[in-house]
């Protein structure tokens, strides 16, 4: 983002943000699998791929993203 | 902090888990990491108020959107659209979209080239100092007062959804805005926007998935609307605007295109610092005019978010939802609807990220509010009038200073409304007189080169003092509303639109008859400032798709799409 800063892309907070809440809400999902939440839809396990997606998008963003030395 | 958090009081909407309360904490250590690694990179005045002038298009506009998505608006937005429907969407579309490709297309080059750093500046620049501290003193005032209304406004939104302590909520979030801004400056508070747009979008776009799921779609849900509430139209744009009488805001439709997209859309979205400010950060030209058309193209999704769950509670919800005031016990009012929705769906995890984006929200609304706060007292007030030539250092301490003050005095402010809740309503309004009037002083300023450094000052004064007369007549007889608003039906939000079209007009007539009175500015104090005098970048050389106004057209075809689709 920053030629004169060298400032770590915001798009590396992004992915990492998403990347923890990604892996927070899968886990949660999956350990309520068998006795889901009281509420609507229940049944569709939304933290579950809900979670993994964001676990893959803040995979994408944090690699493309990771920040290097400059050489 | 955790035990001032954990919610188990029977009466709050959510019930928040160990991991909702994780999700939490980590958003409030990211932001504060970011700030303290971002205070190495704010050395200098430019780097502080305007983030070194380096931000890509795409972070400026992200941050242009983020600044003005803060959680009162994504509550507010989603109540008004239970309430009025998808009339609240004009709001989103022609009451947003024309005036930011308006301000990346016409008026961004002007502001860009001047180099100003700010929206008074502009004016100091082109007029003189008269015109720009009334506009600086008015935007200072109003930004902190507003910045305290949407603390307690949220603080007790917190205590009804989740049974947080209200002083808790004000001084916790106070405090990390207040780290983090303080720390990083203008770097800080678009590093936390970007963040919170995602937050926002991931945190509330399940609602309207899973609700579409659950009502089968756009047509099972108008058809359950209408079965719940026969004979009501909640989901036409256009239709019910050829009278007052047929819609639920008792609007008319010259109401939406004039006063709405005409005037107080654009005086917000061209002439409000809040906003501006972050498409000043980009690092050029053609950065900074792409940045409110990225921005426009991703304010057009939010209805999905916003309005979409209101319209969704008309359908799925088992309970009605009452106006705010005269509830009775076991009630909801309508700014309850997106915490309710949200509920609905929601469980351990998903509702820590729902309500992280609520809090993500405010905090990024109230850094907003006292960034632009802090870059307007430093550079527009401070310099000019108190200390004209002190070192670069001077001005980024008092920059950091003026932060903290700043949030120290809309603590007072929140505090001084939780005690006289009825300020509350006056101050919301008071931050409306001055946009329209404003937007006619700018315009004017950059299209005309004839307009006088007095006819700037008058015309912004009788525009401000005409809406402050009509507010105040509305308010004390009902009578002047048939005559300022066209009809004794119009509700609070069309009362705005015409007071808005009303003093802008005033604004324009005054400044012209003025401007004929007194003698012009020379040219050469004019050059890169008004059209007829400035050299804006053509773009014949660039390719097609890389050019500004070709996305702005884009956007504005879109947008005529969706009216048709929604009409």
């Amino acid at each position: 983002m920053s030629e004169r800063h060298h400032i770590i892309p915001i798009w590396f907070f992004v992915g990492l943000l998403l990347l923890v809440y990604g892996f927070l809400i899968l886990v949660s999902g999956l350990a309520e699998w068998s006795h889901p939440p009281a509420t609507v839809l229940a049944n569709l396990h939304a933290p579950v791929w809900w979670g993994g997606l964001l676990v893959v998008l803040g995979l994408v963003y944090c690699v493309k993203y990771y920040p290097r030395r400059e050489s | 902090m955790i035990a001032m958090m954990a919610v188990g009081a029977p009466t709050t909407l959510v019930h928040l888990s160990k991991v909702d309360l994780v999700i939490i904490a980590f958003y409030f250590l990211l932001v504060l990491a970011i700030g303290f690694y971002l205070k190495r990179f704010a050395k200098t005045g430019e780097d502080f108020f305007l983030a070194g002038r380096e931000m890509t298009a795409w972070v400026a506009g992200l941050a242009f959107v983020s600044a003005n998505l803060g959680s009162l608006e994504l509550l507010g937005w989603a109540g008004s659209a239970y309430q009025y429907g998808i009339l609240a969407a004009h709001w989103y579309w022609i009451g947003a979209i024309p005036a930011m490709v308006f301000l990346g297309v016409v008026m961004m080059p002007f502001y860009y080239i001047s180099k100003t750093h700010s929206v008074p500046g502009y004016l100091q620049l082109r007029y003189g100092s008269e015109a720009s501290a009334l506009s600086a003193v008015t935007f200072a005032i109003m930004t902190i007062l507003m910045s305290g209304v949407n603390m307690y406004a949220m603080a007790v939104v917190m205590k009804v959804v989740l049974g947080w302590d209200i002083n808790f909520s004000i001084w916790v979030s106070s405090l990390t805005v207040g780290i983090y801004v303080a720390a990083g400056g203008l770097f800080s508070a678009i590093f936390n926007e970007v963040l919170q747009f995602f937050l926002i979008w991931f945190g509330a776009l399940l609602i309207p998935i899973l609700g579409m799921v659950e009502t089968g779609g756009w047509h099972g849900m108008v058809a359950r609307i209408h079965q719940n509430f026969p004979g009501q139209d909640f989901t036409h744009m256009w239709g019910p605007m050829r009278s007052f009488a047929d819609n639920p805001m008792g609007i008319h439709w010259t109401g939406i295109v004039f006063g709405l997209g005409a005037v107080q859309a654009m005086g917000y979205w061209t002439t409000d610092f809040l906003v501006v400010q972050r498409v000043l950060s980009a690092r050029d030209i053609r950065s900074a005019k792409m940045a409110p058309i990225i921005g426009s193209f991703f304010k057009m999704a939010v209805p999905l978010i916003v309005i979409l769950p209101g319209l969704l509670a008309r359908a799925v919800l088992p309970m009605h939802l009452f106006p705010a005031s005269g509830l009775e016990a076991g009630q909801h009012s309508y700014n309850e609807v997106l915490p309710l929705m949200l509920a609905r769906y929601c469980g351990p995890g998903l509702l820590g990220l729902g309500i992280t984006a609520l809090v993500a929200g405010f905090m990024a609304g109230m850094a907003g509010n006292v960034s632009a706060f802090a870059t307007v007292w430093t550079y527009d007030i401070y310099r000019p009038f108190i200390r004209k030539a002190a070192p670069d250092q001077h001005y980024v301490s008092m920059g950091r200073w003026c932060t903290l003050i700043g949030l120290i005095v809309s603590i007072g402010t929140a505090y001084l409304v939780m005690n006289f809740a009825s300020i509350m309503d006056y101050v919301q309004a008071l931050f409306g007189f001055f946009i329209a009037p404003l937007f006619g002083t700018v315009l004017l300023g950059m299209l005309w080169k004839r307009v006088t450094r007095a006819a700037g000052f008058w015309g912004l004064l009788a525009g401000t003092l005409s809406s402050v007369g009509m507010f105040t007549l509305m308010k004390l007889d009902h009578h002047w509303v048939s005559v300022f608003a066209l009809s004794p039906r119009a509700q609070g939000l069309a009362q705005d639109m015409y007071q808005a079209l009303w003093s802008c007009v005033t604004c324009v007539v005054v400044t012209v008859l003025v401007t004929l009175l007194t003698k012009p500015k020379p040219d050469h104090e004019l050059k890169g400032l008004v059209y007829a005098l400035t050299e804006v970048v053509h773009e014949e050389h660039t390719r097609w798709f890389h050019r500004p106004v070709v996305w702005g057209a884009a956007a504005l075809l879109v947008l005529v799409v969706l009216q048709i689709i929604f009409w």
